[in-house]
């Protein structure tokens, strides 16, 4: 199932298949992405969200099938942080610019775009930041310096490559919390997401995608045992909590046999 | 004394030699910000080798050395980069086996057939004895052009050094970036052969990135300061060479090399923790699902 966007269409993929090498990776993804959208990609691992996410940004080319995109569609791209080279000399201010790569051919910033980072850098509350070292900062800061890049864009579409990977439970609502407050500001927001519970159930959209897509809408719709295990090709319970689903892993472990032989040592030694 | 170290400035190829050691110095201090970065040393090593193979060859057919071996270190170039792009498993080894076989066909050609114009000796460890106005020539336009491409492109080419990725999606064209500076290090190591020797011209990419890191977190000063140590080494060793009467390439690396020490020393553990960081470059985008 494909859920339509209600709103003005950012970009579709129809029937896209693509891969590295010979491996197909992608098997016949159609996909739209509307205006205002927040929407997460969830999946296994190698199921392609990476890849999805590559594709929607451009970086990737198609073996078959197309991508759609609005004409001069503004598209930033937030990688996961694992990918960061956290030792690569740069301050905060000067990684922020990067995104005006496209701008004055002139090495260093002018007024305005000084005052643009550090306006973008106050609204993500890291204004006192910005002449710090990348990697002198926290997780939440790290993690908004890259989301401070994408924005000074003023992107229509933020793709996010898991953004809450390795982060303490602390971390992922933060982080939650502001990509929700920039979605009410009318940004759309694609993330690809391992963690069902903490993010994919929050979002108003969820894609489960593991080579195709198997389930598209919103979470209680999508997030089912019979969507899941297709999908993740385990065994997973769905609870509801609150009118939330609750992914419940399916696994059981071997019940204790009744009467647990224990090895003395004197048989050991036998 | 004074009299003692000016002495030297009375000869015409001194005169030459130091302007093309300073500018040699900071041409490779500036391109070896991004080689160390984009943690392309070794291939800066390798390329250096790799023309060494086009500088016997033009030597051997009795052309302008500057036009084959500047040639054959394009094509050199543009094929490690092909390969570099591709990431494909074993890529060092395949760079390793291109340029050092262009190093032994160097040997090979001088061994066979001797040398007209240009020293053997010189081309693998610099000499100063030689440098004429069309080194100076040479050396300047290469300066001028890399000095053009980072001013211009600057932040292109960071965004292409620091997230390749990230900057594709920007609309960088990262892989004419990454072309265009194999091509301006192609170009650097060919008109500093003669001063620096091409054994040596790795160190002179290296070492004033490498103490320049230590001394800063940011890019732009890293590149500033790189650039200003490469020329001080390449003033300072140039005219040691010639007081202890030392070839040019191994006096401006060892001066190199002691004030990447004396920086070592004295910036402690802060020093230390950026320096060993330039040996572990950011993994490469995974080929992730």
């Amino acid at each position: 199932m494909t859920a339509a966007p209600d709103r003005d269409e950012l970009l579709a993929l129809s029937g896209v298949t693509c891969g590295y090498g010979r491996e197909a990776v992608l098997v016949d993804v159609s996909l739209a992405i509307g205006g205002g959208e927040f929407v997460g990609i969830v999946g296994p691992s190698g199921a392609g969200k990476t890849t999805a996410l590559r594709v929607i940004a451009g970086s990737m080319r198609v073996a078959r099938g197309s991508v759609t995109r609005r004409a001069a569609l503004r598209m930033a791209y937030v990688p996961q942080v694992e990918t960061i080279n956290w030792s690569f000399p740069v301050t905060v201010r000067e990684c922020v610019l990067m995104a005006r790569v496209n701008g004055r051919r002139l090495p260093w910033a002018s007024r305005d775009e000084r005052a643009q980072v550090a306006a973008v850098l106050e609204q993500l509350d890291i204004g006192d930041l910005a002449d710090r070292h990348i990697r002198e900062l926290s997780g939440g800061q790290q993690q908004r310096v890259f989301i401070a890049r994408a924005l000074l864009g003023e992107p229509e579409l933020l793709l996010m490559d898991e953004p809450t990977s390795g982060v303490d439970v602390r971390l992922r609502h933060e982080i939650l919390h502001l990509l929700d407050d920039l979605n009410a500001a009318g940004l759309a927001i694609v993330l690809s997401t391992h963690d069902l519970n903490g993010i994919a159930a929050h979002l108003p959209r969820v894609v489960c995608l593991n080579r195709s897509v198997i389930g598209d809408g919103a979470p209680h719709d999508v997030l089912t045992t019979d969507v899941l295990e297709r999908t993740y090709g385990a065994s997973m319970e769905v609870l509801v909590h609150g009118g939330m689903p609750v992914v419940v892993d399916g696994f059981r472990r071997h019940p204790p046999h009744p009467h647990p032989h224990v090895h003395t040592h004197a048989e050991a030694q036998q | 004394m004074i009299d003692e170290l000016l002495r030297p400035l009375g000869f015409e190829f001194f005169r030459n030699g130091l302007m093309v050691a300073t500018m040699a110095g900071a041409l490779c201090g500036a391109i070896g910000v991004y080689v160390v970065l984009k943690g392309m040393s070794y291939i800066g090593h390798g390329l250096s080798h790799a023309i060494f193979g086009g500088f016997a060859a033009s030597s051997l057919l009795g052309i302008n050395y500057l036009l084959g071996a500047g040639v054959w270190g394009l094509v050199s170039a543009l094929m490690i980069n092909a390969v570099t792009r591709r990431r494909v498993l074993g890529s060092d080894a395949a760079i390793g086996v291109i340029t050092t076989a262009s190093f032994a066909l160097g040997l090979a050609l001088f061994a066979l057939f001797g040398t007209s114009g240009r020293s053997f000796d010189a081309a693998l460890f610099g000499s100063i004895l030689g440098v004429g106005v069309d080194d100076v020539v040479a050396i300047f336009v290469v300066c001028v052009l890399a000095g053009v491409l980072i001013f211009v492109r600057y932040r292109a080419l960071l965004f292409t050094t620091f997230d390749p990725e990230v900057a594709d999606v920007a609309g960088v064209n990262t892989a004419r970036m990454d072309a265009l500076l194999m091509v301006v290090l192609a170009g650097s190591i060919l008109a500093t052969m003669q001063v620096l020797g091409v054994t040596l011209i790795a160190a002179a990419l290296v070492i004033p990135a490498a103490v320049a890191r230590m001394l800063t977190n940011s890019f732009a000063r890293m590149l500033q300061l790189a650039t200003g140590i490469g020329a001080v080494c390449g003033f300072v060793g140039m005219n040691l060479s010639y007081h202890l009467d030392v070839q040019s390439g191994p006096t401006i690396v060892l001066v190199a090399a002691t004030l990447f020490a004396a920086v070592f020393a004295v910036t402690g553990a802060t020093g230390r923790r950026r320096a060993a960081a330039i040996a572990a470059p950011a993994p490469l985008p995974a080929r992730t699902a």
